[in-house]
């Protein structure tokens, strides 16, 4: 059973991992603004590349649809 | 109709098309040809009509090109990287976000731009090779994203986010999880070999992670309760300061003795689910400021002329407003606030005062004549000599007054704490009277029952009710735009037995004047001629009687002449028309019927008198119903700094006890609010200028309205959306039984220290019964509160569709 000493010693050092990652996160401030990355996170890289051929698709679509 | 592809407003009976697109102003239309030639016209496909219409005059922006200005803006400035942090008001979609992002799209010199969505600012790094200050602000200006730069970003001092509560919460609940995970086999008393092996370690297990929850986290409530008691009152942390410390000592006794487990785990569970009512509490707006002077109204820097020595000519400019001194010379163009007292050198000035004084009118003035800072020149650009420097001015020195260095909280008792002196003078004489009665029983047990009572009746439900109602209350005026500086504000409103109104742009919009015309009728083409000759003032009644008028024909012209505080003439084919006061339309005439006080322009065609239009500010809707609701029990005063025309208005639709006052200067608003308190009234101000800023300080509760609250106001507790007028008398309802409950949740509390005094004082209080009883209670209250509180929301959130759905059709 003295096993126990080990886990014990283990369970805490685990728990301290995560308090620090914790206080080091608030420290770099990622608790100030808790909304925006929320928004960022869905933008992929949505560059229209090549403006003309992105209004030529929308022409063969109203085409489509007409 | 159609709408603007980029902002979403009407587009005028003609729109600006290009690429099959409408847009209501080339402005619109620009912005969208940039995002769209950089690629960046996902922007339109994120959120629909995002935009803002772009500013156009870029002579705004002059004073960055100074290079110390732009020094002392940027947050980083080495060699070729440049930081500056830019608060944008028209931030307001994912898709600002978006394009805000992205901006290094646009100019290869801009490396990265990061939004803060909450705060509403964009913090861009840039190189400065190729690039400036003023460049990128001329560029987001250009795209409808114009940075908002005041007197308040030079002087402010880089501010650190205070995070301490967030840390102290962070130990507690860390270490709450692993005591309570320790001492959970002696709950069950297993007299287990190997548990009974184990327990020592435990327990100085628990010992340790209970040393930084009861002198770190708890640290405010220690501190507290000695302020608190060198100033000889009893606040609510002084019994929680004594449970915790008698927790701590009782529990390291227990285990040093061998005595027993020790409340550890109750402790740290106390600590935490107070620092978590306390965190709940701190609901912050980040895109609002409650602590504005002028400071945030003032530009940073205004044209200087310097004069040339050799030449007897001027050279403009751009200086700091702290560096200007009397008798410095400065050019204020259209639209441009004044910063200092300025005696008028050349041009003819129109300077609304509205800002400042709350008259609805802007006055004329002639060379020679004295200007306050504060004033904002309509027309034309004029030439001032400075009198005295920005800190020494008329509107300045209102802040100057005691009243701004005191900070409210400390003015008046709150709730809590005046339930808390009771209580812990009743707990201390229960657990003395319980040791003398156990000294007679038995002796050995009396110590334990001492700190047994101390333990078991330390406040916590008491201290957490009040925090987790007004939280709740805080984000609730928040979701109905009603945004509350603190939770206190909401204790002092329920209080409130004496309400002032400010009048211009609080009882009255800004936006709407109803103008009416008396006289001879006019024929069609005085009309249209009436229309050309008001579309050349730039005087603000022409532009909202133009605006009334402008479906008339516009024709060009002859003559057209304009005398700065009298009137204006235009001429075309022959007839001539005057527009302006009763002299001026009659050659010097007075009036014979005068229309005394009220805002009125004459017209006369080819020299016969024709008529006039008057000009009412139009009041909010439903101000009659808020009067009439709130005047029960309560005073009820408007307190104007114009002048009485409208009084007789006034007294026709308000209640007949209103007390109405005009012609008020910013200092009497104050001191009539202070003699109000004096007389033992609780005195809630309603205001929205900076003429206002003094009374709103001064009062218990200062509501500043607003049209658009991303526009700044002036120092206050609460931010009040102008739209939700009307209910103002559901609010303060709210925040009255909001209070109400808060005192049931005391009794429900005091219930669960009856029970516990009950343990405690037959000496039975064993670890395990403080473990289930505190966190029960706690929680209990917390659940309590947050729905009664819900229900009360409830009732608030009911009257907005109806309300709003009124107001469209």
């Amino acid at each position: 059973m003295s096993i126990i000493y080990m886990l014990l010693g283990i369970s805490v050092v685990v728990a301290l991992i995560f308090f620090v990652a914790f206080i080091v996160s608030v420290r770099k401030g990622q608790y100030d603004d808790t909304y925006t990355p929320s928004v960022r996170m869905l933008f992929d890289d949505e560059l229209v590349k090549n403006p003309d051929a992105s209004s030529l698709d929308e022409q063969q679509k109203t085409n489509h649809i007409n | 109709m159609e709408n603007c592809f980029h902002c979403g407003d009407e587009c005028p009976s003609t729109p600006i098309s290009y690429q099959d697109k409408s847009f209501c102003c080339h402005g619109c239309k620009t912005v969208y040809e940039i995002l769209h030639d950089n690629d960046l016209s996902y922007y339109y496909d994120l959120e629909k009509s995002p935009g803002t219409s772009p500013l156009l005059s870029s002579s705004k922006y002059d004073f960055l090109k100074n290079k110390k200005i732009e020094a002392q803006l940027l947050e980083f400035n080495e060699q070729e990287t440049q930081v500056v942090s830019l608060l944008i008001p028209s931030i307001h979609c994912s898709s600002c976000i978006w394009v805000l992002e992205n901006l290094n799209k646009l100019h290869p010199a801009i490396k990265t731009a990061q939004v803060n969505f909450p705060k509403k600012t964009v913090r861009i790094t840039y190189s400065s090779k190729a690039y400036s200050l003023y460049d990128l602000v001329i560029l987001l200006a250009k795209i409808g994203y114009e940075p908002y730069i005041s007197l308040d970003d030079a002087t402010k001092k880089k501010s650190s986010i205070d995070r301490s509560l967030i840390y102290k919460l962070g130990v507690a609940g860390f270490a709450f999880g692993n005591i309570m995970f320790l001492s959970f086999p002696e709950y069950f008393e297993v007299n287990d070999f190997w548990l009974d092996k184990f327990k020592y370690l435990f327990r100085w297990l628990m010992f340790a992670f209970a040393v930084p929850v009861a002198f770190y986290s708890g640290r405010d409530y220690f501190i507290s309760a000695y302020k608190g008691l060198r100033s000889g009152i009893l606040n609510i942390d002084v019994p929680i300061a004594m449970g915790i410390l008698v927790l701590f000592i009782r529990s390291t006794v227990e285990i040093a003795m061998d005595w027993g487990t020790g409340f550890f785990d109750s402790m740290a569970g106390l600590v935490f689910f107070l620092l978590l009512g306390k965190f709940f509490q701190q609901k912050t707006y980040a895109f609002l400021s409650f602590e504005r002077d002028y400071k945030s109204y003032f530009p940073i820097a205004v044209t200087r002329l310097v004069k040339n020595s050799a030449k007897a000519n001027f050279t403009e400019e751009q200086t700091q407003v702290y560096e200007l001194k009397k008798g410095d010379r400065i050019l204020l163009r259209h639209e441009e606030l004044l910063p200092v007292d300025a005696i008028l050198i050349k041009g003819k000035a129109l300077i609304d005062y509205s800002f400042v004084t709350g008259e609805a009118e802007p006055v004329g003035k002639v060379s020679g004549d004295q200007l306050f800072a504060g004033g904002r020149q309509q027309g034309n650009s004029i030439e001032v000599e400075v009198l005295h420097a920005v800190e020494q001015s008329y509107l300045t020195q209102l802040w100057s007054n005691e009243i701004f260095s005191k900070t409210k909280q400390s003015r008046f008792e709150s709730l809590t704490d005046s339930i808390s002196k009771r209580f812990t003078l009743s707990l201390l004489s229960i657990a003395v009277v319980g040791t003398i009665v156990w000294l007679f029983i038995d002796p050995s047990k009396a110590l334990n029952v001492f700190t047994a009572v101390l333990i078991v009746a330390c406040p916590c439900a008491i201290a957490l009710a009040a925090p987790f109602t007004l939280g709740n209350l805080l984000r609730i005026f928040g979701k109905n735009q009603l945004y509350l500086k603190n939770s206190g504000v909401i204790e002092q409103m329920a209080r409130i037995d004496t309400i002032v109104f400010d009048k211009t742009g609080t009882l009255t919009t800004s936006a709407k004047q109803v103008i009416s015309y008396e006289g001879m009728e006019l024929t069609s083409q005085e009309e249209s001629l009436l229309t050309s000759t008001l579309r050349s003032s730039n005087h603000p009644l022409s532009r909202s009687l133009y605006e009334m008028l402008r479906n008339e024909d516009i024709m060009t012209l002859d003559d057209f002449d304009e005398e700065v505080g009298k009137g204006i003439i235009g001429v075309q084919n022959n007839q001539r028309i005057k527009i302006g006061s009763y002299t001026f339309v009659n050659e010097g005439e007075s009036p014979s019927n005068p229309t005394h006080n009220q805002t009125a322009v004459h017209v006369s065609s080819n020299e016969t008198y024709k008529g006039y239009f008057v000009f009412k500010n139009e009041y909010r809707q439903g101000i009659q119903e808020v009067f009439k609701n709130l005047k029960e029990g309560r005073k009820m005063v408007i307190l104007s700094g114009d002048n009485e025309g409208e009084k007789a208005h006034l007294e026709e639709l308000l209640p007949k006890e209103t007390q109405l006052l005009f012609n008020q200067k910013p200092e009497d608003k104050l001191n009539f609010i202070r003699q109000l308190q004096d007389e033992h009234r609780t005195v809630m101000m309603v205001g929205d200028g900076l003429n206002d800023a003094g009374a709103l300080q001064q009062s218990d509760v200062g509501i500043s309205l607003s049209e658009n609250v991303n526009i700044f106001s002036p120092a206050c507790d609460g931010i009040f959306d102008a739209s939700r007028f009307q209910e103002l008398p559901e609010f303060i309802d709210l925040s009255k039984k909001g209070i109400r409950t808060i005192n049931q949740a005391f009794v429900f509390s005091l219930c669960y220290n009856l029970i516990g005094l009950g343990f405690a004082l037959t000496g039975h209080l064993a670890p395990v019964v403080a473990a289930i009883l505190m966190p029960l209670s706690s929680i209990s209250i917390v659940v309590f509160t947050t729905i009664s509180t819900h229900f009360l929301g409830k009732k608030l959130e009911k009257s907005i569709p109806g309300k709003s759905r009124r107001k469209m059709s």
